[in-house]
C-alpha cells in the first residue's frame, strides 16, 4: 500500500512574525474561482458608481481680471504658466501652482483679441481691438523700467486672431484677411483672402507647420499652405464657424467649432464628409481645443459649460458646469494633458481636471494596481445597461436640461417628416442624406 | 427540460459592437492558432534562413557566414520546443485581410521576443533552452476563457480586429496563467494498492498507521450516543465543523486544533446546521422555525418566515440561504440584508433533498416522483426538470465544476448525469442497499452512505466523472449514516451517523492549493475581516442565478436585433444596408456606358450565383437531414427512456 495524505506544514502558510506580511497563497484555477463573470461584473458596477462619488473636477478658480476673458494661451515650456487676454484689453500672466496672478499689463484699449506664445517661451503676442500687434517679453520688467512692448506693429484694420508658426518665427494673423508675418518686419511677408469677409480664427497645423486653417463668417473654413500665395481650399458649412484647432498628433485632422451647436472633426484630404460631428451643445460652440494625446478635445459653449468629446465618438463623455461660470468664450487643454482650463464672461478662469474622478498627487504602486484593474472592469462591462445609465448620468442644470428635451423633440419632429417624405414618394426620388453629410455646403478648390 | 430564459438578467444590448467589445470574446480562426508542425513549422525555418543569408555585393570582402553554421543544440529538441508553445503560432496574428492587419497589434511584442537564434552570453556560453519555458497545451486550455468552437461573427473590420486583439490577450493571459502552475507548492495525495490490491480492503486503522501523525491525527470519532443522528457541515475554508444532533445537540469547533467554539442543546429537534459565509454565523433549521447563532451559542435571529426546515444549502457568492421546507417551499433568504429574496412553490410536496450546483448556484431539489429539478431565484418555475429514477430521488450531489450530478433513489440506483446541456446519465449503477446520503469531493470523488456503510469512488481525472465499477474505499460506521460532506482543502471526509461523528481520511480527495485571497484555512482575523467586506462587496445579486454563469458576458443578439430592427423602422431606411455596387469610371476612354453596365452586370450575376449557391446547399442539407435512416417507429413512451 502507498499513501500520501495533503498535510501542510503550516509554517508554510502562516508568517513568523507579527511584523511580517501575511502570506497569500496564490492558485489561479478557475474552479477555485467561480461566478468570475458575475463577481467581476459587481466590480465593476462598484467602480462605475464610485467613479461617479469621486467624480469632483473644479479645482480652483483665478480671479483678477477686470472683464470677460477673451483668450488664454499656455506657455509652451512651463506647465504653470498660463496667459489670458480680456475684452478690457489687459493681459495677465497667472501660476497655476500657486492659483495666483504673476503680472498684469494693460495691452491693448478695448479687446484683447488674440494671444499666442512664442515657440521658445520668452516672448508671447496680443492682438487687439485697437489695430495693433504688439509683442511682449514673457519676463516682466526690471526694476525701475518701464511695463513696454518689444515690438509694436500698426496696422490698418482689427485683427481678430493671431497664431504663431511652431518652429519658425513666424506669426500669422487674421482679420480682413490672413497675414504672414516675419517677425523682423513690420509687413507682412504675405496677404492672402477668399472673398471679403471677416476672418475669426487662424491657427498654423503643429504637424505639417506649413498649413494654417482659418475660418470665416461667410461660413466657411479656408485652408492655406504658408509656401503658396494663394489659399488650398475651402469648405462651405451651414452655419459659421467661431474656431478651428488641429489635432496634435494626426496631421490631416481638425475640429470646427461651430455656431450649429455642433463640433465638425474633419480630415482635410476629403473635406466633403466629415470624418465625425459631435454634438450636444445646446448652444453655440464658442472655441475647441485638443487634448496633447490627441484622442480627446474639450470644447466651449454659450450654454454656460465646457464638454469633452473623445475625437472618434459623436457624444461628450463629460460636461463641465458650475452655476456662477457664464458664457465660456475660450477653453485650453494644458500641455500635461490632466487640466482644463477656461475662460468665462463673468471674468474668472477655471481650472478643471480633464479626468473627473482622478486622484491627484502620487499614487502608490496598490493604488495605480487597483486604479488599472477598475479601469480595465470599467472597460470590459461598459456596454451593460445598468452600469452604462450610471457611467453616462450627469446632472445638467435646468437651462441646459431643458433646452436638450426641447432640441430632442424639434429633431425628432424633423426626423419624422423626412421619413414621411420618403415614404410617400418615388423609390429614388428623395435622397437620403447623412447627418454628416447635411451641414455640408460646398467644397470649393 | 429546456433552460428557460432569465428577465431579470441585464445584458448588454443595443449596436455596441460598435463600442469596444473586450468582453466578448469570442473564437476564431483558433483552428489555426493550434500548432501544425506539418505545415507551420517548416516555412517558419525556411524563413529563417533565408533571413540568415544575406546576399553578398561584389565589393564587399568574402566572409564565410558562420552565423548560420553557429545556430546550435540538437535540432530536434528545439523543434519540440516550438511545437510545444502552443498559441504562439506566427499565423493567429495575421489577420488574412490586409487592411485588418494595419492595426496596431499587441502580438508583436512576444513575436519579437522570440529570435530564432539563441543568444549569445559574453562568455561564448549558450542558452540551451531559449526562450520562456515551454507550456503544455492542455494545461493552458485549463485557464482558456475562448469559446474556441464559436466562429466569430461576420462583423466590421474594426470590431473584428479588436477582438482579435482580445483574443490573443485572452491567450496570453492563459499561458501565464498556466505557467505559474509551476509555482503551486503542494501534491494532492493518494493511496496505490500494491499490484493488485484493492485499495477499498484498506481498513482506516492502516492508513491511520502509514501516514504521518498531523495527518493520521484528521481521523477521530466523537461517540454521541446520547442525540441521535447527526448533520455535519465544514466551513468554506475547511478549517470549522459544525454539527446538530436529532435531539437538539448543536456544536461548532475547530477540527484541526480540536478547540471547541460552542456547545448548546436548542432543546428541539434539529434538522439540519450550515455555516453561513464565514465561521462566525451558523443557521440550524429547527423543528419549527429556523435559527441563527453566532460562534459562541448565541442565538441571533429567529426567522419565523421560514417554518419546518428540512434542509439548508449555503450560496457563499450570493449571500443566500436556500431552505427546503416540509411545506414544499424553496426560500431563499439574503442572509447580507435579511430579506427573503424569493419563495418559490416547488408543487411537488415535502422537500427533503437539496443541494446546490458549486458552479452555477442553481439549486437541485429531488421530488418523490423521481425527478430532480433545478430552480433558480428568479424564475418563478424550473429551470429543468430532469426524470432521473423510477421511484423518488433520495440524495443529490453536484461537484465543484458544475459537469456532473449524482443522484441516488428508491429503485437503488446511482446514477451520475451529464449537466452541459443534455443531462443525459452517463453510467448507473444497482447498490444493494441504496445510497441515502451522495457528497461529492474538490477533486471529483463520490462519496455514498449506504445505511452504516461509506463507499467512496474515484474517477481517472478531476474533470472525470468518478467510475461506479469499483469503490475507491469503503468504511463501516457504528451507526447509519445522516450526513456527509468532504472537508475542503483536506484529505477527510466528514460522517454523521447515529452514533456521532466520524472523520474518515479519504487521501487525494481534496484540492492541494488554496487561494489565499479566496478561501484561506490559515487566515488571521484580520484578513477574514477584509475577506468579508470584499466578498459583501462583490455580491452576486440573487437575479443573476442561472445555468450559465457565464452567460452575462455574452451579447445580447436577440435585443441587438430587436433594437436594429426598431432603429430602420423609426429612420425608414436601414443605415447600415449595403449600397448597390456602382462601378468607378476608369480613365479617359475605357468607361463607355456599355462597359459601365457590363462591369455592374458582372457584380449582380456573381451576388445572384452566390445567392443560388448557399439556397442550393441549404435545399441539400435539408435533404439530408430527411433521409436520416429512422430506427424503429418510435413509440410515444421514448421520452422516458434513458
Amino acid at each position: 500500500m502507498k499513501v500520501k495524505m495533503l498535510s501542510r506544514n503550516p509554517d508554510n502558510y502562516v508568517r513568523e512574525t507579527k511584523l511580517d506580511l501575511q502570506r497569500v497563497p496564490r492558485n489561479y484555477d478557475p474552479t477555485l474561482h467561480p461566478f468570475e463573470v458575475p463577481r467581476e461584473y459587481m466590480r465593476a458596477l462598484n467602480a462605475t458608481k464610485l467613479e461617479r462619488v469621486f467624480a469632483k473636477p473644479f479645482l480652483a478658480s483665478l480671479d483678477g481680471h477686470r472683464d470677460g476673458v477673451n483668450c488664454l494661451a499656455k506657455h509652451p515650456k512651463s506647465l504653470a504658466t498660463v496667459l489670458s487676454g480680456a475684452c478690457d484689453g489687459e493681459v495677465r500672466i497667472w501660476n497655476l501652482t500657486k492659483r495666483k496672478c504673476i503680472r498684469a499689463l494693460q495691452a491693448h484699449e478695448g479687446f484683447v483679441r488674440g494671444i499666442c506664445t512664442r515657440f521658445c517661451g520668452t516672448s508671447f503676442f496680443t492682438v487687439g481691438d485697437d489695430k495693433t500687434v504688439k509683442q511682449w517679453k514673457m519676463d516682466g520688467p526690471g526694476f525701475g523700467e518701464e511695463e513696454e512692448p518689444l515690438h509694436t506693429i500698426l496696422g490698418k484694420t482689427v485683427y481678430t486672431g493671431i497664431d504663431h508658426h511652431w518652429k519658425e518665427a513666424v506669426f500669422a494673423t487674421c482679420g480682413q484677411q490672413v497675414d504672414i508675418w516675419d517677425e523682423q518686419r513690420t509687413n507682412p511677408i504675405c496677404s492672402m483672402t477668399w472673398g471679403f469677409d471677416s476672418i475669426s480664427s487662424v491657427k498654423f497645423n503643429p504637424i505639417e507647420t506649413f498649413l494654417l486653417g482659418s475660418c470665416a463668417s461667410d461660413r466657411n473654413i479656408v485652408l492655406y499652405d504658408m509656401r503658396q500665395a494663394t489659399p488650398l481650399k475651402k469648405v462651405i458649412l451651414d452655419m459659421r464657424t467661431n474656431t478651428i484647432c488641429w489635432n496634435p498628433m494626426e496631421a490631416f485632422i481638425f475640429t470646427a467649432a461651430n455656431e450649429d451647436y455642433n463640433l465638425y472633426t474633419f480630415d482635410m484630404r476629403a473635406l466633403d464628409t466629415p470624418v465625425m460631428v459631435h454634438m450636444d451643445h445646446v448652444s453655440a460652440v464658442l472655441d475647441v481645443d485638443y487634448s496633447p494625446t490627441g484622442k480627446e478635445f474639450v470644447s466651449a459653449s454659450f450654454d454656460k459649460s465646457i464638454r469633452i468629446f473623445p475625437v472618434d465618438k459623436g457624444r461628450s463623455r463629460e460636461v463641465y458646469h458650475t452655476k456662477r461660470m457664464q458664457h465660456v468664450i475660450c477653453v485650453k487643454w494644458t500641455s500635461d494633458s490632466k487640466y482644463i482650463m477656461c475662460g468665462s464672461d463673468e471674468m474668472n478662469i477655471r481650472l478643471w481636471k480633464a479626468n473627473a474622478s482622478e486622484k491627484l498627487g502620487v499614487l502608490t504602486s496598490r493604488e495605480k494596481a487597483a486604479k488599472d484593474y477598475n479601469q480595465k472592469l470599467k472597460e470590459k462591462f461598459q456596454h451593460h445597461p445598468h452600469i452604462k445609465r450610471i457611467a453616462r448620468h450627469r446632472h445638467l442644470p435646468k437651462s441646459i436640461y431643458s433646452q436638450i428635451q426641447e432640441q430632442r423633440i424639434m429633431r425628432e419632429a424633423r426626423r419624422r417628416k423626412e421619413v414621411n417624405r420618403l415614404k410617400h414618394s418615388k423609390p429614388g426620388s428623395v435622397p437620403i442624406v447623412s447627418e454628416k453629410k447635411k451641414h455640408i455646403v460646398a467644397v470649393v478648390k | 427540460m429546456r433552460a428557460r430564459g432569465l428577465p431579470g438578467v441585464p445584458k448588454p444590448t443595443v449596436g455596441q459592437l460598435r463600442g469596444v467589445c473586450t468582453w466578448i470574446v469570442v473564437g476564431v480562426g483558433w483552428m489555426e492558432t493550434a500548432p501544425k508542425p506539418g505545415r507551420d513549422v517548416p516555412p517558419k525555418n525556411v524563413k529563417f534562413q533565408s533571413k540568415k543569408k544575406k546576399p553578398r555585393r561584389y565589393w564587399e570582402e568574402e566572409t564565410t557566414p558562420t552565423a548560420a553554421a553557429a545556430s546550435p543544440g540538437p535540432p530536434g529538441n528545439k523543434k519540440r520546443n516550438r511545437e510545444l508553445r502552443p498559441q504562439r503560432s506566427k499565423k493567429a496574428y495575421i489577420p488574412k485581410k490586409s487592411r485588418i492587419s494595419k492595426k496596431p497589434q499587441l502580438p508583436k511584442k512576444p513575436r519579437e521576443r522570440r529570435n530564432p537564434e539563441p543568444e549569445r552570453s559574453l562568455s561564448g556560453a549558450q542558452d540551451p533552452f531559449p526562450g520562456p519555458a515551454p507550456v503544455p497545451l492542455e494545461l493552458a486550455q485549463k485557464f482558456c476563457r475562448i469559446d474556441k468552437s464559436k466562429k466569430l461573427p461576420h462583423s466590421k473590420s474594426k470590431t473584428r480586429s479588436r477582438l482579435e486583439v482580445a483574443e490573443a490577450e485572452e491567450e496570453e493571459i492563459s499561458v501565464k496563467a498556466a505557467r505559474s502552475e509551476l509555482l503551486l507548492a503542494e501534491e494532492p495525495g493518494f493511496l496505490e494498492g500494491e499490484d493488485g490490491e484493492d485499495t477499498a480492503k484498506i481498513r482506516q486503522a492502516d492508513i491511520v498507521e502509514a501516514v504521518d501523525i498531523a495527518s493520521a491525527a484528521k481521523h477521530f470519532d466523537l461517540n454521541l450516543r446520547q442525540f441521535g443522528p447527526y448533520r455535519l457541515n465544514y466551513s468554506r475554508t475547511g478549517r470549522h465543523l459544525a454539527f446538530g444532533g436529532r435531539r437538539g445537540h448543536v456544536a461548532a469547533l475547530d477540527w484541526v486544533t480540536k478547540k471547541l467554539m460552542c456547545e448548546i442543546n436548542v432543546m428541539e429537534a434539529v434538522r439540519d446546521i450550515r455555516f453561513l459565509h464565514s465561521e462566525a454565523l451558523l443557521a440550524v433549521a429547527q423543528n419549527r422555525w429556523l435559527h441563527i447563532y453566532d460562534n459562541q451559542g448565541i442565538e441571533l435571529h429567529c426567522i419565523r418566515r421560514c417554518d419546518r426546515i428540512t434542509r439548508l444549502e449555503f450560496l457563499p457568492f450570493h449571500f443566500l440561504l436556500a431552505t427546503a421546507s416540509e411545506t414544499g417551499f424553496l426560500t431563499y433568504l439574503d442572509v447580507s440584508v435579511g430579506k427573503i429574496v424569493a419563495a418559490l412553490n416547488a408543487r411537488a410536496g415535502r422537500l427533503d433533498v437539496m443541494t446546490q450546483n458549486p458552479y452555477n448556484a442553481v439549486i437541485h431539489l429531488g421530488h418523490s416522483n423521481g425527478t430532480v429539478s433545478l430552480w433558480s431565484p428568479a424564475v418563478k418555475e424550473p429551470l429543468a426538470k430532469i426524470l432521473c429514477h423510477r421511484g423518488g430521488v433520495r440524495a443529490v450531489a453536484v461537484d465543484s465544476t458544475g459537469t456532473h450530478m449524482a443522484t441516488s433513489g428508491l429503485d437503488h440506483q446511482l446514477k451520475i448525469f451529464d449537466l452541459r446541456g443534455t443531462f443525459q446519465p452517463l453510467s448507473a449503477r444497482t447498490l444493494p442497499q441504496g445510497a441515502g446520503h451522495l457528497a461529492f469531493s474538490q477533486r471529483g470523488l463520490l462519496a455514498a452512505g449506504m445505511s452504516d456503510v461509506v463507499n467512496i469512488w474515484a474517477g481517472p481525472g478531476k474533470a472525470s466523472p468518478p467510475s461506479l465499477e469499483q469503490p475507491y474505499l469503503t468504511h463501516r460506521l457504528s451507526g447509519h449514516v445522516h450526513g456527509l460532506q468532504f472537508c475542503p482543502f483536506e484529505d477527510v471526509l466528514g460522517v454523521g451517523h447515529s452514533g456521532g461523528i466520524t472523520s474518515m481520511l479519504v487521501p487525494g480527495a481534496a484540492e492541494p492549493n488554496f487561494d489565499g485571497l479566496e478561501s484561506n484555512p490559515y487566515r488571521s482575523r484580520k484578513q477574514r475581516q477584509e475577506w468579508e467586506v470584499k466578498a459583501l462587496l462583490e455580491k452576486v445579486p440573487a437575479e443573476l442565478i442561472c445555468l450559465d454563469p457565464r452567460a452575462l458576458a455574452e451579447v445580447d443578439v436577440i435585443s441587438l436585433e430587436q433594437e436594429k430592427k426598431e432603429r430602420i423602422e423609426r429612420l425608414g431606411y436601414d443605415p447600415e444596408a449595403k449600397a448597390p455596387f456602382q462601378p468607378k469610371p476608369k480613365q479617359k476612354g475605357r468607361s463607355s456606358t456599355a462597359s459601365l453596365v457590363k462591369r455592374k452586370r458582372k457584380v449582380m450575376d456573381e451576388e445572384h450565383r452566390e445567392k443560388v449557391r448557399q439556397s442550393l446547399e441549404q435545399q441539400a442539407q435539408k435533404q439530408e437531414k430527411k433521409a436520416m435512416p429512422l430506427g424503429p417507429r418510435p413509440s410515444a413512451l421514448d421520452r422516458f427512456v434513458r
